[in-house]
């Protein structure tokens, strides 16, 4: 008997489990990976050429022991207080150049934010994560003081406008207008953060 | 013939399971789209620390890894318990660090090989001398942009 039409149908009830199967596995063997954290330039290794001669009451010098105790301007600090001091240094403006700046004006510390250091150094037995608490409080200054001028100047956020600046996914009609907002902001409080080199005791 | 008896009008049909293959599909291929491969297993302990103001590594094109951190249990007989780096799949002495940034920078296109970024993935109990010296060698290959990748979350937790 000749058969009525061509192949039989698959039975294709099992394709859920095998389906299920592959979910399954990739859900185990993969992890959405968490690539975020703080970026930082280091300093070329090369000396600048003509040896600039920086005041004193410029550098906001941040001392780590190998206890994690911190040495601010040759103070014992609390690591709470940091953020607070670094940002009272950041805008104190001694010289008025400044006009946006809220600090103290006061003449023994910077002159105005452009001119503004924060040192950084630490003992070769600091532990990564007393360091990386440091760095984030005195980014975090750089960040506050930056996000209220952004907030007087164009109502929003500086680190949500970077962010989204460098987002890849934000239109480019988007990022071109943002791109000389975040610069302007920049501008402002310029990240003068320099990681010296430790010392061995 | 009352040998069957005609069904009950109350009863529900059966629900077709005929697109669940299709559901599970689309989740599957969601899973495959979003998640990435490990390209390297860890050999080190790698718990990174927590921070606040973080920006988000985009491109990861762009980006070398460089992990820090004590070996974990299996290799600690042959290496000891001091933090040690991993480059790619092995461990490697700090001399190496330049000579793999200066290879891993080669094989990149030509138009990314300026904008690379060095993403430091630090165990939180490392010392920061090794760091220091790692930080030394990224200077002296001229790779000075780096990230200090960091869980988020409050950074007075990684005090206690």
């Amino acid at each position: 008997m000749p058969r009525r039409k061509g192949a039989p149908e698959v039975n294709a009830g099992s394709m859920a489990d095998i389906a299920f199967l592959l979910l399954i596995f990739f859900l185990v063997t993969t992890t959405i990976e968490t690539d975020a954290g703080l970026d930082r330039m280091l300093p070329p290794i090369e000396p600048p050429e003509d040896n600039v001669i920086i005041k004193q009451k410029n550098i906001f010098t941040v001392n780590i022991n190998k206890n994690g105790q911190l040495l601010v301007e040759d103070e014992l600090m609390q690591l709470k207080d940091l953020r607070k001091a670094a940002m009272a240094f950041l805008e104190n403006g001694a010289d008025g150049s400044c006009n946006y700046c809220q600090g103290r004006k006061n003449a023994e510390s910077s002159d105005n934010p452009d001119k503004a250091i924060i040192s950084l150094k630490n003992d070769r037995e600091t532990k990564y994560s007393t360091y990386i608490t440091v760095q984030n409080e005195l980014v975090g200054a750089y960040n506050d003081l930056r996000n209220r001028e952004a907030q007087r100047l164009y109502g929003r956020d500086f680190t949500k406008m970077e962010a989204e600046y460098l987002n890849p996914e934000t239109p480019s009609s988007i990022r071109d207008d943002l791109k000389d907002k975040v610069k302007r902001i920049q501008d402002m409080f310029p990240q003068k953060l320099s990681e010296a080199e430790t010392t061995s005791n | 013939m009352g040998k069957f008896a005609k069904k009950k009008d109350g009863d529900l049909p059966a629900v077709s399971t005929a697109s669940l293959p299709d559901i599970v599909f689309m989740l599957l291929f969601f899973f495959m789209t979003v998640t990435t491969m490990k390209d390297s297993s860890l050999l080190v302990e790698n718990t990174l620390p927590n921070a606040s103001e973080i920006k988000k590594l985009e491109k990861k094109d762009r980006v070398i890894y460089i992990y820090v951190g004590k070996p974990t249990q299996e290799y600690q007989k042959v290496f000891g318990t001091e933090p040690k780096i991993q480059l790619n799949d092995k461990f490697a002495s700090v001399d190496e660090v330049g000579s793999f940034i200066l290879a891993e920078r080669a094989k990149k296109p030509q138009e990314l090989q300026n904008v690379l970024t060095t993403a430091m993935k630090v165990d939180k109990n490392a010392n920061m001398g090794l760091i220091t010296d790692i930080k030394q060698q990224l200077r002296k290959v001229n790779a000075l942009k780096v990230n200090y990748t960091t869980y988020e979350g409050d950074a007075f937790r990684n005090l206690q």
